[in-house]
């Protein structure tokens, strides 16, 4: 057994000048005096309003799309179908990902979801729009509809896409199918394992689609000129990705598009693809140049952007006498939406992620079905994968009479075991925040009443690191600009000046951090698995290293030297063996005798993100005669590697856990028979209120990432992770039963209780 | 949103002239929280809204030992929400407004709103049922009343012929022994539509153990709100224990015709009747017994 | 009266954030849409259009309401006040100073509706405890913070009212 986080040798942690500390947000007093400019908030003169119409059949045949008299109307400008987007004849499968891609911004010989899009209008003011899509007269021939994946995985089931094979474990199919892909993690021998078992649970679980439910729907504004010039203004994650999204659609060079990301309010995933923003550019080009500006309703947001998967999940885990996993396997059943994709790629690696295996095997399948194409939310795919995994162990513990913390000691991974895909895993701080979880007040404090239970789960996330780039300027005043390719989504901006300034040796208000457009800055990957913080803060650190460089150069101009003979430390160039000293600052000042001014830029693909792991503790008190849930105490502890900015960590860990209390008690799609989405608003889909989550504390257990220069992890996700579990086994540990479907609604944990007691 | 034009009126009259000409295509605008969302998701359809949240007498919000509380049809949820004399007469109302939406929902919307809008899931009606609440009606034809619990027909109906409007609900003084509750069952604690609704009021004689009248109303379990006779005739004359509270609520439960929708299962929405049915009338006589101190 | 008595746009005079103002709308245009697209008072911010989420939130003669549940005309010889005209001239509202201390602000898209729902809490009653806090925003959607720090905030902001408040009376 390796050693215990307390025989481990610490390294002394570095003494920061800038990382550590709690400094207020660049971008906060823009946000607290209604002045930050988010997407929907552009104003461009003469701009037209555009709107989309949607399908009322969740599976059905476009025959004809009449759009002659809403080009009559008043007001109207440019109508699209599907028809104005250009045919994509590239081969294989990226041309099929290319295909799903346009066919998803308009749909083209079928509609494959309820709110898939059909066509789309500009006019004069948004209630012309509307009007002028209840004109637009659609001819639909109904078809049957697959709604969930086991349904979709049938021999009879109606087929989404006819050109979908198989691909099995690298196999292509011949036949035509709903499921998209088999993919599988194995090692050991399973059936050993299991022989040597003491005990073996096996549970099935059943989880709904849920939405990552930003209160900003998503939005585009664009120009498209008559010289092929696209400006797009849009809130997302990804500038870059949007403007090759447009590229893709459109079929045109990404050097024809610019992307300015606007703030963005929330996108937990679901603002890394483009929906609205090839039809704004698409309309404005229709509309002679003119700007079209385009927000989606909320209706809209539910009903057609990406929530994430509804799965199927079936859990097999075998334990000796002493609650050593023998065994472990899983089958993890996913629904894509409507084109393949869904995020088994999270989901296989979390689902045993925190656990030393031997013997295990995990297959993933991507099914399609009629519903929105699927999308990333926060740590994607893991939160149900984790509930099923999770509830099982929590299963077993209580059938061995063991500590839950005790029981994860004996069998969490450590460095050097190796990951369910086989990769042996770095330094890494799940012992750490477990027994940090241990000696908190809250793992031991008294319940105080009936019907209340605790509940423990604990979660793995790989997190990414990726390609990012950022360009800098030194000013006369000692100031720098920095220009940044990652979106701030949580408060990068912040984050990212202050490894700067770290790095620089400057005071943080010395930075001006802005994030760039896509004609800016170089290629930049969306600011999504927890990666910028990291993967931009590298870069920055990178860029730090290489102004000092170059000032250096500077100083050596100055004194008449050469520039290995100038030092640095602290903020301050010296001179080797001599007096001469300049503050950066005093430097920045005498650049212009130099030469020319001075700025750098840096591109790198981040590896060595190390990966995140998370202890929750819960108290529930569940409503015995409503089954009714509240959660009535929450304790997050997670290593977060260093911590550039606690407070903001803090807020990822908070807001995390919200959305995955969510997600356990009150989120998920109702659809009717016929596959029409029941609750495609802000009242019946069910997002927490400040009532209905407690006062959630975050413990940050601090383990450095030793492959980033300031041992940054990524944060942002895997607080989602435990919440449905730990919620699920403290309900267990109240009232009695095992819920094993998401939401955990009332509705459910009433009839779960009455059916024990029946 | 649908195009309409709006006039605000200042007099009852000027209203009814005004909605018994337009043909059925005028609508009553008053905090607009139901109606706006409606119009715009084309579930109702308007070609002219008369604003009457202005009108004095649809604002009247005050108290006799005679005649009770007349609450004029525009007064806002929060309005009576803090009325002192309201709060502590009569209990039930003021918990059912006070659970119609947020803050912000609490500061538009009014009780006449919330029961002209005839959700089954109103959380107002309910509770005016057990308050015994009457309806003044004023239209074309004149005046008329109505009892709360006649004044809904079917989901989104009511009574209300073609220009008439509902100008007050009056509420009768609530007699020595009085206490009144009401609740409703929620997925999230607040900002929802309830699952089941239950009012409940009862009139303790001196002994305050012997239930001399009762009065049990439910929401979201029929077609329209649903006052449950049986339980009060039930009631009526027994001890107010355990054992009969929790009878009156398995008569809620034989009363009540749930179905399934988004919201809840049918099923779900029977045993939820008799939970919240008992708690009612136990707060009910709790509150009933500390009036009496 | 004639067949088609009321003007398709109607003038409306009012007085937001302390300066009166007059427009013309179509009845159909919501406050929201009014405030956002012809006063270029972005500030509120569209979420779900049906009053679910409080991202509009704006105080109607001191009243909270949500802007999309507001006909423009309707706020005829009223005073609005939006996120825009909190601020004092010079500085910040103590709320709005205590969301950035205390890191109540993350995407920032909820943030100007939960400070006007707070200030309208605070003009209700100075000391609410945190199950008021709570339930005054309930109607504010956040799917960023978890809630907590806002509540922090709101604590903080009613604290440092209260001092100014201490401050202003023993003053001479």
């Amino acid at each position: 057994m390796s050693a215990d986080p307390q025989d481990s040798v610490q390294e002394a942690a570095p003494a920061y000048r800038v990382i550590g500390t709690r400094p207020i947000r660049q971008d906060g007093l823009d946000k607290v005096t209604g002045r930050a400019v988010f997407g929907a908030d552009v104003r461009l003169p003469e701009t037209l309003y555009g709107a989309v119409l949607r399908s009322p059949h969740a599976h059905a045949r476009l025959l004809s799309i009449d759009t002659r008299q809403a080009e009559a109307l008043p007001g109207v400008k440019a109508v699209v179908t599907a028809a104005d987007l250009p045919a994509i004849t590239l081969e294989g499968d990226w041309g099929d990902n290319l295909r799903y891609q346009s066919q998803n911004t308009l749909a083209a010989d079928k509609v494959l979801y309820y709110g898939h899009a059909v066509a789309a209008v500009a006019a004069v003011s948004p209630h012309i729009a509307s009007e002028a899509l209840r004109s637009i007269q659609v001819v639909y021939d109904p078809l049957p509809a697959a709604l969930d994946v086991r349904q979709a995985m049938r021999e009879d089931a109606p087929i989404l896409l006819d050109t979908l094979r198989t691909d099995s474990l690298g196999q292509r199919g011949n036949q035509p199918t709903n499921v998209a892909s088999h993919a599988r993690f194995e090692r050991g021998d399973l059936e050993q394992g299991f022989a040597q078992a003491a005990l073996v649970v096996e549970r099935e679980f059943e989880t709904a689609t849920v939405h990552p439910g930003y209160i900003e729907p998503q939005n585009a504004s664009a120009i498209y000129q008559s010289n092929g010039q696209v400006t797009i203004w849009c809130s997302t994650q990804a500038a870059f990705g949007i403007r090759d999204d447009v590229a893709n659609v459109l079929q045109i060079p990404v050097g024809q598009i610019c992307v300015i990301p606007t703030e963005i309010g929330g996108g937990f995933g679901g603002k890394n693809s483009a929906y609205l923003e090839p039809l704004a550019a698409l309309l404005s080009k229709k509309s002679g140049g003119r700007p079209v500006k385009m927000a989606m309703n909320y209706s809209e947001v539910l009903a057609a952007t990406g929530p994430t998967s509804a799965s199927y999940i079936h859990v097999k885990v075998g334990v000796d006498r002493d609650g050593l996993i023998t065994a472990a396997q899983a089958t993890l059943v996913y629904a894509a939406g409507a084109y393949p994709g869904s995020p088994l790629w999270g989901g296989m690696p979390a689902i045993f992620g925190a656990y030393r295996v031997d013997n295990l095997r995990v297959d993933g399948y991507d099914v399609v079905v009629n519903r929105p194409r699927s999308g990333s939310l926060r740590a994607p795919g893991a939160a149900n994968a984790v509930f099923a995994s999770e509830t099982v162990m929590d299963e077993i513990c209580e059938k061995l009479g063991m500590d839950v913390l005790e029981f994860r000691r004996l069998n969490g991974v450590r460095q050097g075991d190796r990951r369910s895909d086989g990769v042996p895993l770095p330094r890494i701080g799940f012992h750490e925040a477990l027994q940090a979880a241990r000696q908190h007040p809250h793992y031991t404090a008294p319940l105080g009443g009936p019907h209340r239970g605790r509940g423990v789960a604990c979660a793995y996330w790989g997190n990414h690191g990726g390609k990012s780039s950022a360009t800098a300027s030194v000013h006369a005043d000692g100031s720098v600009s920095l220009l940044e390719g990652s979106v701030d989504v949580s408060g990068t901006r912040t984050s990212l000046a202050m490894q700067l300034a770290e790095t620089l040796g400057i005071p943080l208000e010395a930075i001006h951090p802005r994030v760039a457009d896509t004609n800016a800055v170089a290629y930049t990957e969306g600011s999504y698995g927890s990666r910028t913080t990291f993967a931009t803060g590298w870069v920055v650190y990178e860029l730090g290293q290489k102004l000092i460089a170059l000032l250096s150069e500077r100083a050596a101009i100055l004194w008449e030297t050469s520039p290995d003979q100038v030092q640095f430390a602290e903020g301050v160039f010296s001179h080797k063996g001599g007096e001469k000293r300049l503050a950066f600052k005093e430097l920045a000042a005498r650049l212009d005798e130099t030469g020319s001014p001075l700025m750098a830029s840096v591109s790198l693909a981040a590896g060595g993100a190390g990966p995140a792991f998370a202890v929750h503790l819960v108290d529930v008190e569940v409503d015995p005669e409503t089954g009714k849930v509240q959660i009535l105490r929450y304790t997050a502890v997670q290593d977060a590697g260093q911590a550039i900015h606690p407070g903001l960590v803090e807020g990822q860990i908070q807001g995390g856990v919200a959305q995955g209390i969510g997600w356990a008690l009150h989120e998920g799609y109702v659809y009717d028979e016929a596959g029409r989405l029941l609750n495609a608003n802000l009242l019946d889909y069910r997002l927490p209120t400040c009532l209905d989550v407690p006062a959630i504390e975050p413990v940050i257990v601090e383990m450095p990432n030793p492959r980033h220069p300031y041992g940054v992890r990524g944060v942002g996700e895997i607080p989602i992770i435990p919440p449905p579990a730990a919620i699920a086994n403290a309900i267990a540990r109240a009232v009695g039963v095992r819920l094993t479907q998401l939401p955990m609604s009332p509705g459910r944990v009433l009839a779960a209780r009455l059916a024990r007691d029946a | 949103m649908q195009e309409f034009d709006y006039v605000r009126v200042q007099s009852v009259q000027e209203a009814v002239a005004l909605l018994a000409g337009e043909e059925n295509r005028a609508r009553i605008l008053c905090g607009g929280t139901d109606l706006l969302v409606q119009l715009r998701e084309g579930q109702r359809q308007a070609r002219l809204l008369v604003d009457i949240k202005t009108i004095p007498e649809l604002n009247q919000l005050h108290y006799d030992p005679v005649n009770g509380l007349t609450l004029g049809a525009a007064v806002s949820c929060l309005r009576l929400c803090q009325d002192e004399t309201a709060r502590q007469l009569y209990p039930g109302l003021v918990e059912a407004a006070s659970l119609i939406g947020s803050v912000q929902i609490q500061g538009r919307a009014s009780v006449g709103g919330n029961v002209c809008n005839a959700s089954p899931a109103a959380d107002s009606i309910p509770a005016l049922i057990v308050h015994r609440a009457v309806c003044r009606l004023v239209g074309p034809g004149g005046e008329r009343q109505a009892a709360i619990e006649q004044f809904c027909c079917a989901p989104g109906k009511t009574i209300l012929q073609r220009g008439e409007i509902l100008v007050s609900l009056h509420l009768p003084p609530p007699p020595p022994g009085f206490g009144a509750g009401y609740l409703r069952f929620t997925p999230r604690n607040e900002m929802d539509i309830a699952v089941v609704g239950a009012g409940a009021a009862v009139i303790l004689a001196e002994d305050q153990q012997t239930i001399r009248w009762a009065r049990l109303a439910l929401g979201a379990v029929a077609p329209t709100p649903l006052w449950v006779e049986a339980a009060g005739d039930f009631l009526a004359g027994r001890a107010a224990d355990a054992e009969n509270v929790q009878q009156a609520a398995r008569l809620a439960r034989q009363a009540a015709r749930p179905i399934r929708d988004v919201r809840g299962e049918a099923a779900q929405r029977s045993q939820l009747v008799e939970v919240l049915a008992r708690r009612a009338l136990e707060t009910a006589i709790q509150r009933a017994r500390a009036a009496v101190h | 009266m004639n067949s088609k008595p009321y003007a398709k746009k109607v003038q409306v005079q009012a007085q937001i954030n302390g300066e009166p103002v007059e427009f013309l709308c179509e009845p159909r245009q919501t406050l929201l849409e009014v405030l956002r697209e012809s006063l270029g008072l972005t500030g509120a911010k569209e979420g779900c259009s049906n009053g679910n989420c409080g991202a509009c939130s704006v105080l109607l003669d001191g009243v909270l309401v949500n802007a999309c549940l507001v006909l423009a005309v309707e706020i005829q010889d009223k005073r609005v006040l939006t996120i825009e005209g909190l601020a004092p001239r010079e500085g910040l509202h103590p709320l709005q100073e205590e969301f950035l201390r205390q890191g109540a602000v993350q995407c920032g898209f909820c943030t100007p509706g939960m400070i006007l729902s707070a200030k309208a809490l605070l003009d209700h009653n100075p000391h609410p405890g945190e199950s008021e806090i709570r339930r005054w925003l309930a109607g504010n959607l956040c799917r960023c913070t978890g809630y907590e720090k806002i509540v922090r905030a709101v604590q903080a902001a009613a604290e440092r009212l209260s001092q100014q408040e201490a401050a202003v009376e023993v003053k001479p």
